[in-house]
């Protein structure tokens, strides 16, 4: 039980994926301009890297931990994403419809987010069993909404604010991005 | 245009990846704590993007078009791995620093996008040069934030120390490095202090009138590895937008 608090807290808050661990930049970046948008991405990315981390701790705790091939895990955890994301789209367009006019459009973009591979290969490296590592994906997940959903209504207050030309655009979002990272710092002395 | 050394021009200054196009951005902020380890990780990733450029550029004519991503990917993540087992064996310091983030030069988008952009059109030497180019432009600029960091958070650059530091023990004098700068939340500040200066520059272009990227295309600029330099580009979330307005 003391584990599994450890790493849910842990994965969420205080070892953030975006705010310490810099994992998911481009999405944290690009889609946080309104909160709904920024939830609607939330909400794929915690599917989605569930989805990732279980199916990935399954194939390295059968097939490439039993046949000793562990170090082929970067090129098939990549693939393994990449088709996961594709099956999960033509699953919920033929099935779940009202999922997929939620989540739809952001499922393409989230191939390309690195933090779902950064988190299937810590939890090999880590030696995660299933569940850990499951857990591990689905609060790393949180994390990264809590980010891009605290970023967007950032973004939105700031939009009408009056600050200096040269830092509209990405150079404000990275210093708001600096001190949420240093109001996230706050949290590291939980565990 | 095809010229290795107008290729490597193009690569390090004129559409330098980091600075110019905004790509790659998770290892420039995560690993530039120090500049040696921006090096480090500018290499890896030069060699990774050369050598897969070359190979997909050789493959150009085999790779159909409906499975091109995926073969792209598989290519990357091999030479990925590669790079990962030398790393291990001859530079086991860079490897233990750099952690995670080598296997990750797989999702940098920097290799992605020259694929798609450039290897997959061109032929194998220009292909070569241009992931040459590319990669010592990006190792350029991280290695550039990493010295600014290590010096600002520690006072050193590459280990030697710049400035003197004040030792509370021996009784010197001297300066008092700001140790926020080389953890995490410093990463966003001087990545955005650097943004905000581009910007300057930039706008001083504008107002002087002269030429900025204008590219004359319509496809959307979602993805369009010019989108920051362009003065078309609209907004990050076009794509998003007008998929919603089909739906």
């Amino acid at each position: 039980m003391k584990t599994v608090l450890v790493v849910t807290l842990g994965a969420a808050i205080v070892n953030n994926v975006v705010l310490s661990q810099f994992l998911g930049l481009c999405p944290f970046l690009g889609v946080s301009k309104k909160i709904k948008t920024a939830a609607g991405m939330g909400g794929a990315v915690i599917f989605v890297m569930t989805l990732a981390s279980l199916v990935c701790s399954i194939i390295d705790k059968f097939i490439l931990k039993p046949a000793n091939l562990e170090y082929l895990n970067t090129i098939v955890f990549i693939l393994v994403i990449a088709a996961l994301v594709q099956f999960v789209e033509m699953f919920l367009k033929k099935n779940v419809k009202s999922l997929y006019n939620a989540l739809g459009v952001y499922l393409p973009l989230i191939t390309t987010n690195c933090a779902v591979l950064g988190i299937a290969i810590k939890n090999a490296q880590t030696g995660y069993n299933i569940l850990l590592s499951t857990l591990n994906g689905t609060f790393t997940a949180a994390g990264f909404a809590i980010a891009i959903i605290i970023m967007a209504g950032i973004r939105e207050k700031i939009e009408y604010n009056d600050y200096p030309e040269s830092f509209k655009g990405q150079a404000s979002v990275l210093i708001a991005a600096g001190l949420m990272a240093i109001a996230f710092f706050g949290f590291s002395g939980l565990i | 245009m095809n010229k290795p050394l107008e290729r490597l021009y193009n690569g390090i200054i004129k559409e330098n990846p980091t600075f110019v196009l905004m790509l790659g951005m998770c290892p420039t902020l995560a690993v530039t704590t120090s500049a040696i380890n921006g090096i480090g990780m500018g290499l890896s990733t030069t060699v990774v993007l050369a050598l897969s450029n070359l190979l997909i550029s050789i493959l150009r004519k085999v790779i159909t078009d409906r499975i091109r991503v995926p073969s792209f990917i598989v290519v990357v993540a091999s030479f990925v791995t590669m790079v990962q087992f030398l790393l291990q064996a001859y530079v086991p310091a860079i490897y233990s620093a750099l952690g995670i983030y080598i296997p990750l030069i797989v999702v940098n988008c920097i290799i992605l996008g020259r694929a798609e952009s450039y290897a997959s059109k061109n032929p194998p030497i220009p292909s070569l040069f241009d992931g040459i180019g590319m990669g010592l432009g990006f190792t350029c600029s991280i290695t550039i934030i990493g010295a600014v960091r290590e010096l600002i958070g520690s006072g050193t650059v590459f280990g030697f120390n710049i400035i003197p530091i004040k030792d509370v023990a021996a009784g010197t004098h001297g300066y008092i490095p700001i140790s926020i700068i080389v953890l995490a939340p410093g990463a966003f500040f001087v990545l955005g202090i650097i943004m905000a200066i581009i910007n300057r520059v930039k706008l001083n272009n504008i107002k002087k009138g002269r030429k900025v990227y204008e590219a004359n295309c319509k496809e959307s600029c979602f993805g369009c590895p010019h989108s920051n330099i362009c003065l078309n580009s609209a907004s990050e979330t076009k794509v998003i937008n007008s998929n919603k307005a089909n739906e």
